[in-house]
């Protein structure tokens, strides 16, 4: 097919091809994907190969000073007069050493194998008096492992930086220069290497609040760190696949709640997500329909539903629709039903209650944020839509949403992913119920994978499973965004739909 | 038919068209505004539990005095509780999300793309995935169940949301920057003395929902605070009212406690909306 021919194409069927071309070259781009990684790493490689070379060939460039450096840091600095930040890295290394040696290492790193061996437990003296023994902290030892981790990356990044200054100042006294002192130094962060100033508190609490935690996680789902391992009561240690395994088909009780709440959560994005985007869509439509007056009061009036605070609506649906709720309370007054009705304790009833009450919390954000859209919609493909006697229904279906299609994939696959993870709805509504005997402890027909990943940690303590669904999510997100990335760049690369 | 008869019917049709519109809009209307009207309406409730009609039988201000005199919910004190963790967190986090943004956007140096995909690999981790660890680490530090504990969790993980202010930053002209420094300026001079004044709007939208958000999370403060009742703050101590074991006598409180954070909230949302909407679409058409 040549441009002539897509130019030719309605807008309905532009958007089909797009969506069929785009499943067909599927395969081939997560192929150019994984190239791409394997590139990546090669260079990375290369990278470090290349880094080690250089760090040789420096060394054997490099004067005393110099050479010193690769052992005492900052002894090239003073060496080259640079004397306060000479001082500053050998303090740096003594602090590091320090840590290494007079915590980490006998704290954590030296158990990380085996995460600790000696269990808390009770001993009896000669005389019969029982006193508990303290023993490891499986927990501490992970937690003091991976921080010592991060730590030397750090360190060892500093210690480059080191040789490198060193070499630098090396070369600007060959060239009959002083090299620059500690003030004018200084001033350069807040000039050439002024990100340096700005990033390095941002980053180093997202390295102890962000990447730490995540680290630690991710290794806990290797171990067995679940409420029968608490520490520091208990001991945990490493298990390798086998949580991954008990997850996908090893433990029948745990594989099959997994596949019953993947499958609800797939569900529930699939519908709260298109749910929403008509129905954002045929509001906005309305209210901007010609001829309808009040525009800005009818947006206000939507505006202010979702300028209440989430959690305080969805409080106040929970109990509006539940068993003895005033629903169902006023319902029986009136003599419409004698049996209240399940809205949120029967399975088939809570899921679309859920989807339902999702729509009224969505849909004037939708509105809000596709208005500005809807208005670009050229004019004259309504005009001749109109002028070929097409129905409000039939311009809807066929210019309408091919073209907000078009425009707002990333948009709809961003919030499809946002319906994922979407916490508050579901554990406000509903707290994941009801309940069923066939799951594992505790989850519920209307869980998603969040608010089970949630309840795992806080409720039922299964550390380590909480940690392999938090891993699976991470991958499906991860999965959306490439799919999401790809789209957008090939709808940059062709023209402008209409 | 004449022309004009047509042109007639046409308009006639367009405005049973509109009458239906209408209909629609004002139906949708009442659906969306009902439960946040009964929301109000049961707060002056004098029943304690859910009663059988939309409107109370008699009238009360009872509620919203417990907010203030009850002991074991001291619903007064999660406000001011909130509101310290609020201003503290809303301080820090601005900054640390302009400091950010503003590196990633303007700032050219060697880590700025890895930068960037790290931010977007972390942000694909669900928020409290790591929840137990962070407890961990908090504990670790001595601030197991304090409200620094919540502030330092809420500043912490600011800076990744960079996103929004970082398009914003992407928007303004480079060629300031370039002339500023030509004229001396260093890149410290050009932050506080250009670029900031030049960003109102987004600083404005960025206090805003850094000040937003601990009102309304509840995820962590469950973690942290877990029965230390002094130090929750509103979200979490509403919901707490909700629990079985409260539900009978705290039913009506819940509402007035509601209505009382629901207001602030609900006046600086409508504010911020204009900031939202373009925030938002803007990163929906370009990707």
């Amino acid at each position: 097919m040549d441009f002539l021919d897509y130019m030719q194409m309605s807008a309905g069927q532009k958007f089909l091809y797009k969506f069929k071309t785009f499943f067909k070259n599927l395969p081939s781009n997560i192929g150019k994907a994984f190239t791409l990684l394997g590139q990546k790493v090669i260079k990375l490689l290369n990278t470090i190969v290349n880094g080690f070379a250089n760090y040789g060939r420096n060394f054997v460039k490099g004067d005393i000073f110099t050479k010193l450096s690769y052992v005492i840091m900052g002894a090239g600095s003073v060496g080259h007069k640079q004397i306060v930040k000479g001082i500053l890295y050998f303090v740096l290394e003594v602090l590091y050493f320090a840590f290494m040696i007079g915590f980490a290492v006998p704290n954590g790193l030296s158990q990380f194998f085996t995460l600790g061996t000696v269990e808390t437990h009770i001993e009896k003296d000669t005389w019969g008096v029982q006193t508990e023994i303290q023993g490891d902290n499986s927990m501490h030892i992970l937690l003091i492992s991976v921080m010592a981790m991060i730590v030397t990356i750090a360190f060892f990044v500093f210690y480059l930086m080191n040789i490198k200054s060193a070499i630098a100042a090396q070369e600007t006294i060959k060239a009959g220069k002083k090299p620059i002192g500690i003030k004018k130094e200084l001033l350069i962060f807040l000039d050439e290497r002024f990100h340096i100033t700005l990033l390095s508190l941002p980053i180093a609490l997202i390295l102890c609040f962000t990447i730490l935690p995540i680290v630690f996680t991710i290794f806990m789902a290797f171990t067995n760190y679940d409420q029968f391992h608490q520490a520091p009561q208990k001991l945990f240690t490493w298990v390798g696949f086998k949580n991954f395994a008990d997850v996908f088909y090893d433990n029948p009780e745990k594989s099959y709640t997994f596949g019953k709440i993947l499958g609800w959560t797939i569900i529930w994005a699939f519908f709260a997500t298109f749910t929403n985007y008509i129905g954002g869509m045929i509001l906005a439509l309305l209210i901007n329909k010609k001829g309808i007056k009040f525009k800005g009061l009818w947006r206000t009036l939507f505006v202010i539903t979702i300028a209440v605070p989430n959690f305080v609506t969805l409080l106040v649906m929970n109990q509006l629709l539940a068993d003895q709720g005033t629903l169902n309370l006023t319902l029986k007054d009136w003599g419409l039903i004698s049996d209240s009705i399940p809205f949120l304790s029967d399975a088939n009833y809570a899921r679309v209650v859920v989807i339902l009450v999702n729509m009224w919390i969505g849909v004037p954000y939708t509105m809000l944020s596709t208005s500005g859209i809807l208005m670009n919609i050229p004019e004259d493909l309504y005009e001749s839509a109109k002028i070929d006697g097409a129905n409000a229904f039939q311009t809807f279906m066929k210019i309408t949403l091919p073209y907000m299609l078009f425009v707002t994939t990333p948009y709809l696959i961003s919030s499809f992913v946002g319906n994922i993870n979407n916490f508050n709805v579901i554990f406000l509504l509903t707290g994941g119920e009801p309940k069923s005997t066939d799951y594992y402890s505790g989850a519920g027909k209307t869980d998603l994978l969040v608010t089970w990943l949630y309840k795992l940690t806080a409720t039922n303590k299964d550390y380590n499973l909480a940690a392999v669904i938090g891993i699976i999510i991470f991958v499906i997100c991860a999965i959306a965004s490439l799919i999401t990335y790809n789209m957008s760049k090939s709808a940059k690369d062709e023209e402008a739909f209409g | 038919m004449t022309q004009a008869a047509g042109e007639k019917s046409y308009s006639k049709k367009q405005k049973t068209v509109n009458i239906i519109v209408y209909v629609v809009l004002i139906v949708m209307a009442i659906i969306w505004l009902l439960p946040i009207v009964w929301l109000v309406i049961t707060s002056f409730s004098d029943q304690l539990g859910p009663s059988a009609s939309f409107i109370p039988k008699k009238w009360t201000f009872q509620n919203y005095v417990n907010l203030v005199t009850d002991e074991s919910f001291p619903y007064w004190r999660w406000f001011l509780n909130t509101l310290f963790v609020a201003v503290i967190s809303c301080a820090i986090s601005t900054l640390f999300i302009f400091m950010t943004s503003y590196t990633l956007s303007r700032l050219r140096f060697k880590w700025r793309k890895r930068f960037l995909n790290i931010g977007l690999i972390l942000g694909m981790f669900p928020g409290f995935m790591s929840m137990a660890a962070v407890y961990a680490i908090i504990e670790w530090i001595g601030l197991s169940q304090s409200l620094f504990a919540l502030i330092l969790v809420y500043c912490a993980g600011a800076a990744m949301g960079y996103q929004i202010s970082k398009g914003f930053f992407d928007t303004i002209s480079h060629s300031l920057d370039e002339a500023a420094t030509i004229d001396g300026a260093n890149k410290n001079t050009i932050f506080w003395k250009i670029i900031l004044p030049l960003s109102k709007p987004i600083l404005v939208y960025t206090a805003l929902t850094t000040f937003i958000a601990p009102w309304v999370d509840f995820i962590f403060v469950s973690y942290i605070m877990k029965d230390n009742r002094d130090n929750y703050t509103v979200a979490y101590g509403l919901q707490q009212m909700l629990e079985r074991e409260n539900n009978a006598k705290y039913y009506t409180t819940f509402f007035a406690g509601s209505v009382v954070v629901a207001i602030p909230i609900t006046i600086l949302f409508v504010k911020m909306q204009k900031y939202y909407v373009e925030g938002v679409t803007g990163g929906a058409v370009k990707g």
